[in-house]
């Protein structure tokens, strides 16, 4: 009897998780589903939308990687997110490692500050960072993303860095001190190598937080040839009111799953990040 | 390894000397994250105010004081009152819909199981693909004719035939009918946050002691009487978390209301972030805009003190 009970509790484990891996990749088994189909089975609503009813096709792709803009946004996002990460890890791994060596009284307020600021939202400070971009000649430009980006991306990682400096003993340092070298010189090649895990996981955040972001590329960019993924598929596939549900799909498929699946490895550090570090 | 520090006199002068700069290194460091957040955050915030108290337009940025007359005009507008409506009921709908699923969801993935990798990968896709991508996933899933939900409703004959339940129509309509459209946006801020929330409630869950439940069982405190008195009040400042969190995230979002419905139809799904930027970017108003996205403001500020109290008390657990 226990046997049977276990067995039932597993099927109802296996049901329930199914359920909700059903739930959140569905959209995404959907683009795959419109990404290789033919138009005409695509718009015939008597086909069964769920298989194939016609062979395959590679048609959408073809468009959207010849005929479009398709490739220039993947480009676009590419420089952007790299640009963000070096701004990032310039600004936030120093502020990061003096909050965590050095934060007493001032320093720990200074540290949830900094924490706080990830909270103002984009939708508050839009307006006036289009204007203050604007008035710096960089609308339509790229670089306004990567002037901007950071303001999400330095408060954040300041505070996952900080986590991490903290966990590593300063013996380490005071012992690399007395064994010769500098402030600067133990914390460059004694504590950021031990924190290499840290550094990495800023990086991924700095690229995939620019990559996700979407209300400033939209305020800023109205060209087709500078916009990024995440504004260039939904606004640009799109021929006068005719969505190119195929092309569509198949952009935000392609660009979807690559930082989804570096992210998915990353997202207990995220977390923790969230949690500020008090669930260990 | 090493031994303790021997004190002698010039060494604690040497230590003083190092002290004093490294007060001065450690203020070098922080200070270009200091001055770029005051810079890119602190003086646009700022201006926001200005413009929210001026009448800036994209076409005239200059700042004339008006005085509250934005936020006035703001309130008697009823597509604003709408907007601030709907922003609560879509945050408030959604996140508590979030917690409970999140909690059963993070309760099934403590468990060890055969590819568990792949179902966590999955799971948690509509948070780690860009939001703006998945959502016009969903724009499809949604389309007025070739929805795939539809789909299934006319063939197990729930629609599309005279006299079936949802109606003889061959379609619902999601996008395009009130009801229908503000349950889909919710129904979409819900597939987003949950994924996050399931795994800040995992980190909670995780971090409740294992002799403490054993300990509960060997007194023979049932499953409920564990999760009632042991689990839930351990895990509560971390939900509260997971549910703060989830709060910023919807009620700022633009994404969803921009790519499914604009707003539409006719600024029934409309939310504070969309009407921002309907008013503020496309419309030229500068100074509306930053009014009416200042109207977050006071719930920002509230959920940020929440946070940080929430923060202290899991420590202190």
């Amino acid at each position: 009897m226990p046997n049977m009970r276990k067995l039932a509790g597993r099927g109802g484990l296996y049901t329930l998780l199914g359920a909700f891996a059903f739930f959140g990749a569905f959209p995404f088994y959907w683009m795959v589903i419109a990404t290789f189909k033919t138009d005409h089975d695509l718009f015939s609503p008597l086909n069964n939308p769920f298989l194939f009813n016609e062979p395959p096709t590679l048609d959408h792709l073809k468009v959207l990687l010849f005929e479009t803009h398709f490739h220039t946004y993947l480009t676009n996002t590419l420089w952007v997110g790299l640009a963000v990460v070096i701004i990032t890890l310039v600004v936030a791994v120093p502020a990061a490692y003096s909050l965590a060596r050095w934060a007493r009284g001032w320093g720990e307020m200074l540290g949830i500050g900094i924490f706080l600021t990830y909270l103002v939202p984009p939708t508050i400070l839009f307006i006036p960072l289009s204007r203050f971009t604007s008035s710096l000649g960089l609308q339509e430009s790229l670089w306004s993303l990567i002037l901007v980006y950071p303001t999400f991306t330095i408060p954040f990682c300041t505070w996952l860095l900080m986590g991490f400096f903290k966990t590593i003993p300063k013996d380490i340092e005071e012992q690399a001190m007395i064994d010769g070298l500098s402030r600067f010189g133990a914390m460059s090649k004694v504590v950021l190598p031990l924190s290499i895990s840290g550094v990495l996981t800023v990086v991924v955040f700095a690229f995939t937080l620019s990559m996700h972001e979407f209300i400033y590329a939209l305020t800023f960019i109205s060209v087709s040839a500078k916009k990024t993924v995440s504004i260039g598929v939904p606004t640009e596939l799109v021929r006068g009111d005719v969505f190119q549900w195929g092309s569509l799909m198949a952009g935000a498929l392609i660009a979807s799953l690559p930082v989804a699946v570096v992210y998915t490895f990353f997202l207990d550090r995220f977390v923790a990040g969230f949690t500020m570090g008090a669930v260990k | 390894m090493t031994g303790p520090p021997v004190s002698n006199p010039a060494a604690d002068g040497a230590r003083a000397g190092l002290l004093d700069r490294e007060g001065a290194l450690a203020k070098l460091m922080i200070a270009p994250a200091i001055l770029y957040i005051v810079a890119m955050i602190g003086v646009p915030f700022v201006l926001a105010v200005l413009y929210s108290l001026s009448d800036a337009t994209t076409g005239d940025p200059s700042l004339t004081f008006v005085g509250l007359r934005n936020f006035g005009a703001a309130l008697e507008d009823p597509v604003f009152r709408l907007s601030l409506w709907n922003t609560v009921f879509f945050t408030l709908a959604s996140q508590c819909i979030v917690v409970l699923l999140s909690r059963l969801l993070a309760t099934a993935l403590l468990k060890n199981f055969r590819g568990k990798g792949l179902v966590r990968f999955l799971i948690m896709l509509p948070w780690t693909a860009p939001i703006s991508l998945g959502t016009i996933g969903w724009l499809w899933m949604l389309d007025s004719i070739f929805s795939p939900i539809d789909w299934v409703l006319r063939y197990v004959g729930l629609l599309g035939v005279p006299g079936a339940l949802l109606g003889a129509g061959t379609n619902l309509y999601y996008l395009g009918i009130p009801g229908l459209a503000i349950s889909s946006i919710i129904l979409v801020d819900v597939w987003r946050i949950l994924p996050l929330a399931t795994v800040i409630q995992l980190a909670g869950l995780s971090s409740i002691p294992k002799d403490l439940l054993e300990a509960a069982e060997v007194d023979g405190a049932s499953p409920w009487r564990r999760t009632l008195m042991i689990t839930i009040p351990l895990t509560l400042p971390i939900t509260s978390i997971a549910f703060l969190f989830g709060v910023v995230f919807t009620f700022t979002d633009l994404v969803v209301v921009y790519v499914l419905t604009r707003g539409g139809p006719v600024h029934t799904t409309q939310v504070l972030s969309s009407w921002t930027f309907f008013k503020g970017i496309e419309g030229g108003d500068l100074a509306q805009g930053a009014a009416i996205s200042l109207f977050m403001f006071p719930v920002l500020a509230a959920v940020a003190i929440l946070i940080l109290r929430m923060a202290r008390r899991t420590e202190v657990v």
